[in-house]
C-alpha cells in the first residue's frame, strides 16, 4: 500500500498542496489528473521525497522518512518528467545506471531487455543527447524498469512512480508505455502516474485522483471520477464523456464554446 | 542551470560498451607514466645510464656511480618527479570531481574558491610574512607560503560550503555563484596586498602565481603528499554516486545514492588536495579541465574508469610539462603554469573547434 496523509507543501511562501490524502494499492494503476498548476506533479514529488512536505507517507507499511535512499530505491522507481544528462553517456550506459541500487535478477541481460520493452532495441550504442525527446523519455523509463524489474520481490510489491510518462510520445508509443505500466500493475506491482491525457487515463487506470487548486477534488474508480460534472468544474471547459460501442471504455471530449467542427 | 556547449565523443561501438576501451587506455597510461617518470629522472646533466645506476645505488647497491649523481637523482629529481605525479593526478581528479558535482564539463578548482583562497593566503604570506614575530618566522621558514596557501584554500571552501548549505542540503548552483563572488573578493584583497608589495616581493608573487615544481623537496612532499594521496585513494568510492548525479540530484537519490554524502566527500576531497597542491607548486591551470575532457572524448564519462585514468593522465601531463619547462630555456626554467597554459589553451580550442558541428547547445 501507498498511504499519504495530510500532505502540505509550501514553496517560496505559496501553498501548493493543502491537506491532500492519497492512497494507491499494489496491482492497480492509480492516476493523478487535474489542470496545469493543480499540484499533480508536486504531490508525486512530495510522495517521492523530492520536495519538503508536512504529513506522512507510508510505502509498504513503512514511513518513507525512516527509510534510507538505498532501501527506497530497492522498492521504488521514479520516472521524472524530463532529464537533462550532464555528460555524453550512451543509451546502454544510462540504462545500466538503473542497476546501481536496484535489486534485480539477471542483471547482465536486464538493460537490453528493458530497452526492448520500451521499443528501443538496437539503440544501445547511440548517444543519449542525440535522441529525440520521446526517445529520451523511453530510455529513462527503461532505466527505471531495470531498477525495479520484478513487480513483486520477496513477496513485497514494488512501485513505479511516473510523472507524465507519455507527454512527449506519439500515439503508438503512448499505448506501448501505458500498456507497460498496466502490465506492471497486473503482475502485482503498484503504479502511480501523473497524467494529462484523460482518454489514456480512462483506458488504463483502475483509480483516479482529480486535483484542483492544490486539493483533491475527487478520488475513486476511473468511472466515478471521470464524469462530465467533475471534469467540467475542474478544467473550466465543457466536457462530454460517453462510452462509444467499439471501445468499451469511457471517451472524453472537451468542447470549445465555438468549435466549427463540432455540433452538439 | 545554463546549458553549456558539450562535445560529443569520437566514434562508438554499437554495443555502447566502453569499459573495454577504458581498460586498454589505462594500460597505455600506466606505460606512459613509467616512461614519463624515467624521462623526468633522467633528463639533464647526468646522463641516462648513470641515472639508472644512481637509482639503484639509492637502494644500497654498489654501482660505481659518482655520489654527486646519486644525490642529484635522489634528492632533487626524485621528489620533483613524485611531486609532479601526485600534484598532476590531484589536479586532474579534482577537476573530474568538481565537474561531476556541478554537472558541468567546464568546472574547475577555480570555481569553488580553492585556488583564489589559496592564492590569497600565499600573497599574504609573501608580502606580510615579514610582519610576523621573528621566532615564528624562523620556525615556519620556507613552509610559510605553502601553509598559508593551504589554510586560505581551506577557509574559502568552508565559507562557501556554509553559505550554500541550508537544512543539511548543499545547493550546487548557490555554491557556484558564491564561488564567483568570493573569488572576486579575494582577488580584490589580493590586489590590495600586492599594491603594497616591494619589487622583490612582486617577483616572488609573479613566479608563485605561475606555478613551478622547482621548489619540490622531500620535506614538502612528505608534508603535503599524504593529503593528496589520501584524497586520490578515496576518489573511486565517489565514482558511482557521480554517475548517478549526472542524471540530476533527484534521480540520483531515487537510484539509492546518499546525494548529500557524495557532495560532502567530493568537496572535502577537492579542498584538501587542491589546497595541498597549490601550496607546494603554486597555481597550475588547465590540467583540471583538459585532462578530464580529453578522456571523456575517448573513453566516455563513466566515472569508475574516468577517475583512475584522469589521475594517470594528469600525472603524465604534469611530468611532461615540467620537462618542457626545464628544457626550453635551460639552464634556466620556465614556470610550469606557462607551459600548461601554452599547450593546454590551443589544445582545448582545437578540441572544441573539431567537435563544433557536434556541439549541443
Amino acid at each position: 500500500m501507498l498511504n499519504a496523509g495530510d500532505i502540505n507543501v509550501k514553496l517560496g511562501g505559496t501553498t501548493i498542496l493543502q491537506g491532500v490524502d492519497f492512497h494507491a494499492r499494489p496491482g492497480e494503476l492509480t492516476s493523478i489528473v487535474g489542470p496545469n498548476g493543480s499540484g499533480k506533479t508536486t504531490l508525486l514529488r512530495a510522495m517521492t521525497g523530492e520536495v519538503p512536505f508536512t504529513g506522512e507517507v507510508e510505502l509498504n507499511d513503512r514511513n518513507i522518512r525512516s527509510m534510507k535512499p538505498h532501501e527506497l530505491a530497492a522498492i521504488r522507481g521514479v520516472l521524472p518528467q524530463a532529464t537533462a544528462l550532464a555528460f555524453p553517456f550512451t543509451v546502454i550506459e544510462v540504462v545500466r545506471l538503473g542497476l546501481e541500487a536496484g535489486i534485480s535478477a539477471g542483471r547482465e541481460t536486464l538493460p537490453a531487455m528493458a530497452l526492448e520493452r520500451v521499443g528501443l532495441a538496437g539503440y544501445e550504442g547511440r548517444f543519449y543527447q542525440d535522441l529525440s525527446g520521446g526517445e529520451k523519455q523511453r530510455v529513462q523509463l527503461a532505466r527505471v524498469l531495470a531498477q525495479i524489474w520484478e513487480p513483486v520481490l520477496d513477496g513485497a510489491p514494488r512501485w513505479l512512480f511516473l510523472d507524465e510518462p507519455v507527454s512527449a510520445l506519439d500515439i503508438g508509443h503512448q499505448l506501448t508505455v501505458m500498456q507497460l505500466a498496466r502490465d506492471y500493475a497486473d503482475a502485482g506491482g503498484g503504479v502511480v502516474a501523473v497524467m494529462h491525457d484523460l482518454n489514456l487515463t480512462a483506458m488504463f487506470s483502475d483509480r483516479v485522483t482529480l486535483m484542483t487548486g492544490g486539493q483533491v477534488a475527487a478520488s475513486g474508480s476511473a468511472e466515478a471520477v471521470l464524469r462530465d460534472d467533475h471534469l467540467s468544474r475542474a478544467y473550466g471547459v465543457s466536457v462530454h464523456t460517453s462510452v462509444p460501442p467499439p471501445l468499451g471504455g469511457i471517451y472524453i471530449l472537451p468542447q470549445a464554446a465555438t468549435s466549427p467542427g463540432l455540433k452538439s | 542551470m545554463v546549458a553549456l556547449p558539450q562535445t560529443s565523443p569520437i566514434a562508438e561501438a554499437p554495443s555502447g560498451d566502453r569499459q573495454g576501451r577504458a581498460r586498454q587506455i589505462r594500460a597505455l597510461l600506466l606505460l606512459g607514466l613509467g616512461l614519463a617518470a624515467l624521462l623526468s629522472l633522467g633528463w639533464g646533466a647526468a646522463d641516462d645510464t648513470r641515472v639508472i645506476g644512481a637509482i639503484l645505488s639509492g637502494f644500497g647497491l654498489e654501482t660505481g656511480v659518482p655520489v654527486r649523481d646519486t644525490i642529484i637523482v635522489w634528492d632533487i629529481r626524485m621528489p620533483r618527479m613524485l611531486t609532479g605525479v601526485v600534484v598532476g593526478a590531484s589536479l586532474a581528479v579534482s577537476g573530474v570531481l568538481l565537474q561531476g558535482l556541478f554537472r558541468n564539463p567546464l568546472a574547475d578548482p577555480g570555481l569553488v574558491g580553492v585556488s583564489a583562497g589559496a592564492g590569497f593566503g600565499a600573497v599574504m604570506a609573501i608580502v606580510l610574512g615579514g610582519l610576523l614575530p621573528l621566532a615564528l618566522q624562523a620556525r615556519l621558514g620556507l613552509s610559510l607560503v605553502p601553509v598559508a596557501a593551504f589554510l586560505g584554500g581551506w577557509a574559502s571552501t568552508l565559507v562557501l560550503y556554509r553559505i550554500a548549505t541550508r537544512h543539511g542540503r548543499t545547493s550546487v548552483a548557490t555554491m557556484l555563484l558564491a564561488g564567483i563572488a568570493l573569488a572576486a573578493l579575494t582577488g580584490a584583497l589580493t590586489g590590495l596586498v600586492v599594491y603594497y608589495a616591494t619589487d622583490d616581493q612582486l617577483r616572488d608573487l609573479t613566479f608563485w602565481g605561475m606555478g613551478s615544481l622547482a621548489g619540490a623537496s622531500w620535506s614538502k612532499l612528505l608534508a603535503a603528499g599524504p593529503i593528496m594521496v589520501l584524497a586520490l585513494l578515496a576518489s573511486p568510492f565517489l565514482a558511482r554516486g557521480l554517475n548517478g548525479l549526472a542524471l540530476g540530484e533527484a534521480a540520483a537519490m531515487h537510484l539509492g545514492f546518499d546525494v548529500q554524502r557524495v557532495k560532502n566527500f567530493a568537496i572535502l576531497s577537492v579542498a584538501a588536495s587542491v589546497g595541498a597542491a597549490v601550496a607546494i607548486t603554486g597555481g597550475i591551470g588547465f590540467v583540471g579541465i583538459v585532462v578530464p575532457h580529453l578522456l571523456r572524448l575517448i573513453q566516455g564519462p563513466d566515472h569508475r574508469s574516468l577517475l583512475p585514468n584522469a589521475a594517470l593522465l594528469g600525472a603524465i601531463v604534469l611530468l611532461l610539462a615540467d620537462l618542457v619547462s626545464r628544457v626550453v630555456i635551460a639552464p634556466a626554467e620556465l614556470p610550469i603554469g606557462i607551459v600548461t597554459a601554452m599547450l593546454g589553451g590551443p589544445f582545448f580550442l582545437w578540441i572544441l573547434l573539431r567537435n563544433r558541428n557536434l556541439v549541443e547547445v
